[in-house]
Parts: C-alpha cells; sequence; structure tokens
C-alpha cells in the first residue's frame, strides 16, 4: 500500500554521486561553496550528505540557480578535502522546476560588431519560426552550423565548446525577448570517475520551462540526463583557499528501493510510517531486523524438533547458535563451535573429578569458556584468520549450558547420545542460519511486520500435528511389518 | 529409509502411537497440569500412595538441603542397602543402587564403589538439580533397595527389573518388562541399554523382547531366553495399576512396579509421559487399546471391572 518492494533488492534507478573538493587553505577562515542539486526533473535527491570534518555546512537558495550548500570553517591550512554525496533515484513526481518563477529578460549588452551579428541571427530566425519553439530550435542549430567568417562563429569566439555555445544561445533568445537559461548537468550513465558537467538550455513557453539539447541526444540517452543547476554560476567556489578543484564520481547502486518509497510518500503516508519500524533511529531498525527473523528460524525448528524429530540441546539454543553465526559466517561459526564445545568439554570434564557444586562449576565453565575465546580469537588471528576476530560473539553462557548439558549427557547416556545431540544443535542451528539469513526473508518480516502472524498461525498449526515424526518412521520400523 | 510415506501409512495401519499423537492426544487432554507434581517429586507419589495403602519401597530418609548432606553419613550407616534417587529425576538418571559396602566404600549395582565423600558429592548434585527437569533444586530419597524376585534372575545383569504398566482411564492397556542389562549399568530404561519384553495382559506372561530397537530372544549378559517368563501375582500387578490412577488423577499415565522377594510388588514410580518403545517390546500398536478404553469408559467404573477388561481385552489371542 505504500509502495513498499517485496523484494529486498528490487532494482530501481538509483545513483550515487559523490563530489570532491579539494583546496589549499591559506591558513584563515575558508569557506567553500558548491550547488546542491535543485529541480531535478524526473529524479529525487533521496539522501544527500556533506562530509566535512570542523566545518559548517549551511545550504542556502541562490536565486535562479538553485541551491548553495556552504562550508565555512573558522581557521584552516593545507590540504583540504570536503565531500558532497547525494543518492538519487528516478521517480514519476517531477521536481516542479518546470513551474519556476519567470526571469526577467536580462539580455546580454552586446556592442559593436558583436550586436550586429546576434541581431542579424535573431532576426533571420524570428523571420522563420512560428513559435518560441522553433525559435531556440533554429538559434541553436544556426551556432551549431557556425563556420569560420560567419556571424554566428563570430559571436562564439574561437574554440568554443558546449558552454560557450549554449550560453551563447540563451543570450540570442533573451535578445528575442524569449525568457532561457543554461541548465548545467550530469549524465548519470555510463558511470564515471570523474564525471563532466554538460549543459543544455530551457527556454519558457506556453507557461513552462522547456528543455533544449544543443547535443540533439536518443531519447533513451536523455532519461540519464540528471538536471543540477541553472545559471552561468561556477560549479563551486571557494574563498581563502587556492588551487581549488573538483571531481565527481557517478555510481549505479542497488538502493533499497524501500528507502526510495519512503521519501516520495505524501505527508500523512509519511506519518503513518513513522509509527512503523521505520521511524525508529537505524540501530534499533538494525536490530528490528535481526529480531524479526528470528521466529522463522523458530518456525523452521518447530518442523525439524517435531516433525523430523531431530533431537537438540535446549528448546531454542539452535537458533541461538544461529544468531551466533551471523557473525561468524557458517563454515567458520561451526568450526569455531565445535572447537570451543570440545576444549569447554574436556575441561568439564576434569571438573567433574573435583566434585564442585552446581552453580561454582558453572561459574568456573563460564570462565573458561571466555577464557577459551580469547585464546581462539588471538591464535586465529595470529595464523591470520580475520574471521577469528567475530568469536568473542557467541553467547557465552549458551556455549557454556551446551558443555554443561553435553557432560550430563556424556555421562547418563553415553557419548553416541550426547554427539548425536550436538550434531543435532549445529545442524539446526544452521539450517536456522540459512533460512534466517535469506535476504528476502529478513526484508519481508522487517518490511511487513504482520507477517509473523502467518508464523504463528503456522506454529499453532503444528503444536496440533499428531502424526509421526521422520525419525520414529525409524525407530518403530520394526511395527510396520 | 525408502518409502517413508509407506511406512507411516503402515504404522497407522497397526495402530502405534507417535511421540507428536502421545502429547496432544492423551497426556495433554488427560493429564492435568496440576496433577504433574504429584508425579514428578517422588516424595510427594510415596506420600500420597502410603496415605492410599498402596504398597511402595520404604522411605529411609529425603535430604532436602545442602546443610543436611552431612548428617547422610549417619543416615546410610543403619542401611546395607538402599537406594539414592532424585526426587525429580527424570529417565532414571541420577538413580545409585547400594548392594553392599565393602571397608567404608559403597558397593553400587554396577560394581562400581563409591567413597563417603563421592556420595555426598552425588547427593549434592541431586539437590542442586542436574538431575531435575528445568534444573530446579530438587530433593533426595533414600529409600529400601528392593529385592527382586527370583522370577527375573536368570535374565537380569545388576539391577532390579520392573514392570512397567501403562494405564489409561485406570485401565491397564500395555505392560512390559524392563531387564537390565550390563550396557544399561544396572537401570531399567530402554535407551539405557534395558531390554524390554512385551506381556499378555492376560496371563502375565512375556512376549518377544526388545533391546535398543531389534527383537532379541535371550538376554545378551546371561544367555537365558527371555520370552515366556510368567510374572508372579500378574492380578496383583494390574490392580495395582488400576488403583494408581485413582491415586494420581492422571488419565494416561506409566507406572513403574518392582516385585519384591518378600513384599510382592511395589510401586516404584509413576510417570505422567511414559516413553512408547513399549510398542516395539509388544510388537503392538497403543492406539487400537486406548480407543477401546474410550469406547467403554462409561462402564468402567470399579478396579476389578477395569482390570477384567484388561485381560479379556488386551490378552494375546494366541497364546
Amino acid at each position: 500500500m505504500f509502495g513498499f518492494p517485496l523484494k529486498p533488492e528490487e532494482r530501481t534507478d538509483v545513483w550515487r554521486v559523490e563530489v570532491q573538493m579539494r583546496f589549499e587553505a591559506d591558513g584563515g577562515p575558508a569557506r567553500a561553496a558548491l550547488f546542491a542539486p535543485h529541480g531535478t526533473g524526473g529524479f529525487a535527491v533521496v539522501d544527500q550528505s556533506f562530509v566535512s570534518p570542523g566545518y559548517g555546512i549551511t545550504t542556502e537558495p541562490h536565486r535562479g540557480s538553485g541551491i548553495r550548500a556552504v562550508y565555512t570553517v573558522r581557521e584552516a591550512k593545507g590540504t583540504q578535502t570536503l565531500y558532497y554525496r547525494a543518492v538519487i533515484q528516478r521517480t514519476s513526481q517531477s521536481d516542479a522546476a518546470e513551474r519556476d518563477p519567470v526571469p526577467t529578460l536580462a539580455p546580454p549588452n552586446y556592442e559593436g560588431a558583436q550586436a550586429v551579428a546576434a541581431q542579424s541571427i535573431v532576426q533571420a530566425a524570428l523571420k522563420q519560426s512560428a513559435d518560441a519553439a522553433t525559435l531556440a530550435a533554429l538559434i541553436v542549430k544556426r551556432l551549431r552550423e557556425a563556420k569560420p567568417g560567419d556571424e554566428a562563429h563570430y559571436l562564439l569566439g574561437p574554440e568554443a565548446g558546449s558552454f560557450r555555445l549554449v550560453s551563447t544561445a540563451v543570450g540570442l533568445l533573451q535578445t528575442a525577448g524569449v525568457p532561457s537559461r543554461i541548465v548545467n548537468g550530469l549524465i548519470l550513465v555510463p558511470e564515471r570517475r570523474d564525471a563532466q558537467f554538460v549543459r543544455w538550455l530551457e527556454y519558457y513557453a506556453g507557461g513552462r520551462w522547456r528543455p533544449l539539447y544543443p547535443s540533439e541526444p536518443t531519447a533513451e540517452a536523455l532519461r540519464y540526463y540528471f538536471p543540477w543547476w541553472r545559471g552561468p554560476a561556477p560549479f563551486i567556489e571557494a574563498s581563502g583557499a587556492t588551487g581549488l578543484t573538483h571531481s565527481i564520481t557517478t555510481s549505479r547502486s542497488y538502493e533499497l528501493a524501500v528507502r526510495a518509497a519512503m521519501s516520495q510518500k505524501r505527508e500523512l503516508e509519511k506519518k503513518l510510517i513513522e509509527f512503523s519500524l521505520f521511524g525508529l533511529p537505524l540501530q534499533a531498525q538494525s536490530l528490528f531486523r535481526t529480531i524479526l527473523a528470528i521466529p522463522a528460524g523458530i518456525l523452521l525448528l518447530v518442523v525439524l524438533r517435531n516433525v523430523v524429530g531431530i533431537k537438540t540441546f535446549g528448546t531454542f539454543m539452535p537458533v541461538l547458535i544461529a544468531l551466533a553465526f551471523r557473525q561468524t559466517g557458517l563454515a567458520w561459526g561451526c568450526v569455531f563451535f565445535s572447537i570451543v564445545v570440545a576444549l569447554g568439554l574436556a575441561v568439564r570434564f576434569y571438573l567433574e573429578r573435583l566434585k564442585l557444586l552446581l552453580v561454582p562449576r558453572l561459574a568456573a565453565v563460564v570462565i573458561v569458556v571466555i577464557l577459551l575465546l580469547a585464546t581462539i580469537t588471538v591464535v586465529s588471528f595470529k595464523l591470520g584468520f580475520d574471521r577469528g576476530l567475530s568469536i568473542g560473539l557467541f553467547p557465552i553462557v549458551i556455549l557454556t549450558m551446551t558443555i554443561e548439558r553435553m557432560t550430563l549427557v556424556w555421562e547418563e547416556r553415553g557419548a553416541g547420545e550426547a554427539l548425536q545431540q550436538a550434531a543435532g544443535s549445529i545442524v539446526v542451528g544452521a539450517l536456522c542460519y540459512l533460512l534466517m539469513n535469506v535476504p528476502v526473508v529478513e526484508h519481508l518480516f522487517f518490511v511487513f511486520p504482520e507477517l509473523l502472524l502467518v508464523v504463528l498461525a503456522a506454529t499453532l498449526l503444528l503444536g496440533r500435528y499428531t502424526g509421526y515424526r521422520l525419525t520414529e518412521l525409524r525407530r518403530f520400523r520394526v511395527l510396520s511389518e | 529409509m525408502t518409502n517413508l510415506p509407506g511406512i507411516a501409512a503402515r504404522l497407522r495401519a497397526n495402530g502405534v502411537v507417535g511421540i507428536n499423537e502421545r502429547n496432544a492426544d492423551y497426556t495433554l487432554p488427560y493429564n492435568r497440569r496440576d496433577r504433574y507434581p504429584l508425579v514428578d517429586d517422588k516424595v510427594l507419589t510415596k506420600r500420597l500412595a502410603i496415605g492410599a495403602g498402596v504398597a511402595v519401597p520404604e522411605l529411609y530418609g529425603v535430604i532436602e538441603i545442602q546443610y543436611q548432606v552431612r548428617e547422610l553419613p549417619a543416615l546410610l550407616a543403619k542401611y546395607r542397602d538402599f537406594v539414592v534417587k532424585p526426587a525429580r529425576g527424570s529417565q532414571g538418571d541420577g538413580i545409585i543402587v547400594v548392594t553392599g559396602r565393602t571397608r567404608s566404600l559403597y558397593r553400587a549395582a554396577d560394581g562400581s564403589l563409591l567413597d563417603p565423600d563421592e556420595m555426598a558429592f552425588h547427593v549434592s548434585n541431586i539437590l542442586s538439580g542436574i538431575y531435575s527437569l528445568g534444573g530446579q533444586t530438587d530433593k533426595a530419597l533414600v529409600e529400601y533397595r528392593v529385592n527382586f524376585d527370583p522370577v527375573f534372575e536368570g535374565i537380569t545383569y545388576r539391577g532390579v527389573p520392573d514392570v512397567r504398566i501403562i494405564v489409561f482411564l485406570g485401565v491397564p492397556v500395555m505392560a512390559m518388562v524392563r531387564l537390565p542389562t550390563r550396557i544399561s549399568g544396572g537401570k531399567a530404561n530402554l535407551h539405557q541399554g534395558a531390554i524390554g519384553t512385551g506381556v499378555d495382559m492376560a496371563t502375565g506372561r512375556t512376549l518377544t523382547a526388545v533391546w535398543n530397537n531389534s527383537i532379541v530372544g535371550e538376554h545378551p549378559d546371561t544367555g537365558n531366553p527371555v520370552s515366556g517368563v510368567l510374572i508372579p501375582r500378574w492380578d496383583t500387578l494390574l490392580e495395582l495399576g488400576a488403583r494408581s490412577s485413582e491415586l494420581t488423577g492422571l488419565g494416561y499415565q506409566g507406572v513403574d512396579i518392582v516385585l519384591d522377594r518378600d513384599k510382592g510388588p511395589l510401586i516404584l514410580e509413576i510417570n505422567a509421559r511414559p516413553g512408547l518403545a513399549i510398542q516395539i517390546a509388544n510388537r503392538a500398536g497403543l492406539k487400537p487399546r486406548l480407543d477401546a478404553v474410550e469406547r467403554h469408559r462409561s462402564g468402567l467404573s470399579t478396579v476389578a471391572e477395569r482390570v477384567a477388561f484388561a485381560k479379556e481385552r488386551f490378552g494375546c489371542r494366541v497364546g
């Protein structure tokens, strides 16, 4: 209902744009400014961040151009690197740049030969055109097809680039009485490490701004034109600094469409979402991502215990093991778990001979487990296994109870039964981990927590399952003859 | 392990009850929660039985708190042989049967020797709850060691053989004899390696035997045949079983009865969640018998009626 996607990483057109600014600060106050995307047409800025150690950030509207983000600092010396990052997503709700107010005409003051050349081009175009759209197209065409020696070439000057062409076209349109402006934008595809701004122009006709692209891109390519700011003002400026440079990186990202869905909601829907898990702080959200996936593991555990009939230590211990596996990864988790439990068992068998009472004995095992965790972490790290570092996340008390119960089962029912239950616990834990770690599962339960009611219903149904367990088919085999 | 649905269908046809079915259809509906403590705590069961005049092994003493462990040697000094067991133990865990003494050492049924310190440690362990369900603190019982009837002498390896009777709504429906082996360490629990033999409910004669889920003919340690043994005073056993359900108020329970040479059948303990291996020992499913009891429950009010019903309906048709 709120446009949340069913799949965790449903493909949406999401890009990350990163602007890096560098300059040498003079030692006094420094100020750097750049344009933040504004009036972005078919795109929405979903998220933006300013990374700038020690700098204060303010944003201010820059009349007719967009929004400027200003980085200021009282004192700065040496090379400064500031970042601006934005996450951009295609949206169906167009940013209202095309309904920007009409600026007052400010035709450039052409003088002498320039004025004559400009008037000549404008008059010719006016004669051949029917409306503002054809006029603009004619002027751009005339400029693009400039030959050395004619008026257009004279106006553009030698070796003119696209910026010069667009700004000249804007000047000529203003001269002809059509409000127009330069648009500075990025082409998002292909991804680039050093993206350059491209320019096109917008003219005002029929009550709204309309774009005109001098380079005549195809309709497909046009989909990736991302308008950033308008007007001839430079992208970045700095004072109290020298050697200002910038580079722009664009990358396509498979950002969660969830985030995008949220950022585009209307106010009422936003308020409703505030009262969902999405209204929580990010840290709590990531916690609940894990917590809400637990019932899926528990349902699997119920099936494995009551329908399949696998024996495990403790009722929910396998699920807790599975949670620990999330930190260590499956293979390493199994290895570490086995090592700690095996060594713990050895120590526990020694403690058995000391005839300790229950609580002190459990306490002793906890201490031994912690020592083992520390030792294994250090040893595996020194051997070059980075994964060893994550073993500290194993629930210590769970390991202790596993060791204790395993010892009892070992002594009372024999090693076979103990090893069987230990293997059962690890297998069930691994399966729960695999299930809980499927991104779709985690995503679905977090975004649609009402699914837990389905899990609850399934659990209730299993609570009345009176059929045989799979292991019982083997156990009662002789009775089936 | 091929054709699982086929196996399941044949088990169903033979009326074999699985754990899920036992829990969902029998123990949960028929056993009231508030009755469980009566059987989970063997001290309570024993006092209840004594009050009702039902025969149980004599209680020598109860150790309830750690402090009393000091008095253990004085308590034990009075008896040559005895049994120490947790009041809330499950599946026979934590039970030590002392058959005699060697100097200051206690000689256990499995042949091992314990010094008084080890015995005190074991009792402390029991008190701290390592053998009890859920790990709550527990009591330790010291009670009369049964001198078992010589009828099972040739087919028992140490320990105490007992007769397990499943009693449903006061009717004994199925029974088996549990015979300790060397592997079971003198304990009479099948999962610990004891032998279970089915029993003809009409006569009390043992049928086929099962050991570690497979059918056996002789006792693995003594070599004597385990089938065809007549359990003495079978009617008394059935009566004990039938009366036990009035004692506890549980609809579905397992009653463990031992045969003492001098004192006759004694109720050792009552189990609110009896295991299902008894079906393997009897090579028969419980379901048809339980259904029969459910159908006729209105006409079965007295102990005599219930025993007669059991002997008539659940006897072995062949023998």
